[in-house]
């Protein structure tokens, strides 16, 4: 199984839905439109590509696009074939919501709810979206961009001069 | 997929009195000397089974993520390390992995070899304790305090390449700080010699044993199918019958000239996992052998000067190296911008960095995959049903780090 060979069955199946394509490291990337994720995915997995393994789901944060501030990005694995591959969704801040994967894989459950606690990401049809690891009453989404690691009234600890 | 909600089991009951009078809630956690860390299952019993459980996590959280985004790649290092603790060194230096792959560096052929055994090493140490304890929670703590005593000369070993013994700060990009030192090789010549038999012992202890053997075979037992779709990797996968092993399938630092089984289970059940890891530290100890018997001469580090800090009398006599010493403490290195996704082999499976670099001195997104946060959100199906005996130790067999659970 190859990338051009999986990106094409993507593109074919799902025309409308595919946005761009990368292969940084040798990984096929497919950034998709968020509408289309979960039956992308679905499709993935029961197809005869059997890319049926869910590695990883996680969130990112690029404030200055505000078209496409919020990004998720899924690993997905073949595990007969080795191959491969992840999908990223990117949503303004407005619009902050995606189906939630809970029915296609059990372990997707944890890893929305750890993504929907960093980054306020709503996972449309999670059963249980609570913040996983740190306090439900926090109020705030600390993996945001705009939340400094430190205390940035602190003078002391000024360290503009060390990158950001 | 049967339905483990609590209002559903309660619907099996008749009466409210009756629920009254039979049901209480149990906090099992979060500090509890069973729940090996610091975590929480909130368990609805009926006498002694358990019918409902939920965990709550976070405690220990310490936000590594974020902080890495204001960390220079050396420094993340000490971040990994903190994560599953039971074996520092291979979160190490699959970190160091991650970053190498990003910049492109090979490193020469010696390092990869070192790298094999020292993360062969902790692989034996991880399984050494978790299986010493799943021994001990099932109520032979002999093994453990003999195996205790093997995980330490293992940390010795460890203490003579970077001084620390638990939180290793093992390794560095590009290579090792140093070479394995003459006391490090006398050590684990006199490992490879003595370990076998007296982890025969310990095998001799716990593996026929019938009360070992009654309580563990069918308990927490968990199918193939619903393992993977939780995304179980590692023993805990293999134990329920998958083959899958990162170090087979994508291997990484030269595990390919090595010749070694993945061990697979059938049951998916308590002992199925413990055997697993048995038969891994076997493996393990195969392929520290071939290593180390074979381990090429050479450098130990890659020639990569914007990475790798040079050595302290240069940087006291050599202008160059004060300047690349300089460039590196400060973190003012170029680092290619993109994404990577390593994965390795963790103690307790596939432990994964998925990393976006911006070409700044810190990662602007570091992701850790961590396997005991993916196993655990399993474990009430895993137990409900069972008694509050069976999910003591089938948390135990799980290996269930805290301090990987919650990053």
């Amino acid at each position: 199984m190859t990338n051009e060979f999986v990106l094409e069955a993507i593109t074919r199946e799902f025309p409308d839905s595919v946005i761009s394509s990368s292969e940084p490291y040798g990984m096929l990337t497919v950034e998709v439109k968020k509408d289309g994720i979960k039956k992308i995915i679905h499709y993935l997995k029961d197809s005869s590509l059997e890319i049926n393994f869910l590695t990883d789901i996680c969130g990112i944060h690029y404030p200055e696009f505000p078209e496409k501030e919020i990004g998720v990005v899924y690993h997905l694995h073949n595990m007969m074939t080795n191959f491969r591959l992840r999908l990223k969704i990117f949503m303004s801040r407005e619009n902050i919501e995606v189906d939630s994967l809970v029915e296609l894989y059990a372990g997707a459950n944890w890893m929305e709810r750890e993504t929907y606690d960093f980054f306020g990401i709503k996972f449309k049809g999670h059963p249980d979206l609570r913040p996983i690891l740190n306090m439900e009453d926090l109020g705030y989404h600390p993996m945001l961009k705009e939340y400094r690691l430190e205390d940035g009234t602190r003078t002391d600890k000024d360290d503009a001069m060390f990158g950001r | 997929m049967k339905d483990n909600s609590l209002s559903n089991i309660l619907n099996q009951y008749e009466s409210k009195e009756q629920i009254d009078g039979q049901l209480y809630t149990l906090n099992l956690g979060p500090t509890h000397p069973a729940t090996h860390g610091i975590f929480q299952n909130v368990l609805t019993m009926d006498g002694e089974r358990i019918l409902h459980a939920e965990q709550t996590v976070g405690y220990i959280h310490r936000a590594f993520e974020k902080i890495s985004e204001r960390r220079n790649y050396a420094q993340i290092t000490t971040l990994t390390d903190r994560m599953n603790y039971c074996s520092a060194p291979i979160n190490n230096l699959g970190w160091h992995m991650t970053v190498e792959k990003l910049i492109g560096v090979e490193v020469p052929k010696r390092v990869d070899y070192m790298r094999v055994i020292l993360m062969e090493l902790a692989r034996i140490g991880d399984h050494l304790i978790c299986n010493g304890v799943t021994g001990m929670d099932a109520g032979a703590i002999t093994g453990l305090t003999y195996m205790f005593i093997e995980r330490e000369r293992i940390y010795d070993m460890y203490e003579q390449i970077c001084g620390a013994r638990m939180t290793t700060n093992m390794g560095r990009i590009g290579g090792f700080e140093r070479d394995f030192t003459p006391k490090f090789h006398e050590l684990i010549k006199d490992f490879l010699k003595t370990f076998p038999a007296r982890f025969k012992e310990f095998c001799t202890l716990l593996e026929r044993n019938r009360i070992f053997m009654d309580r563990t075979i069918g308990a927490g037992a968990i199918s193939a199918e619903r393992a993977l779709s939780y995304g179980f990797t590692g023993p805990n996968l293999r134990a329920a019958g998958v083959d899958y092993d990162v170090r087979v399938a994508q291997p990484y630092s030269s595990y390919q000239d090595f010749d070694f089984i993945i061990p697979v289970g059938t049951a998916g059940d308590t002992y199925d996992r413990f055997m697993v890891r048995q038969q891994e530290i076997w493996e393990s100890i195969k392929i520290i052998k071939q290593a180390y018997e074979n381990l090429p001469e050479g450098p130990f580090h890659a020639d990569v000067p914007d990475f790798y800090l040079p050595e302290k009398a240069d940087v006291y006599q050599k202008m160059e190296a004060l300047i690349y010493h300089f460039k590196i403490v400060m973190g003012e290195t170029d680092v290619p911008k993109g994404e990577v996704y390593h994965a390795v082999e963790g103690g307790n499976g596939e432990l994964g960095f998925y990393m976006v670099s911006d070409g700044g001195r810190s990662p602007y997104r570091l992701h850790f995959r961590r396997p005991c946060f993916i196993y655990y959100q399993a474990y009430p199906e895993m137990i409900t049903g069972s008694v509050i005996s069976d999910a003591i130790v089938t948390m135990c067999s799980m290996n269930i780090i805290a301090g990987e659970l919650d990053a």
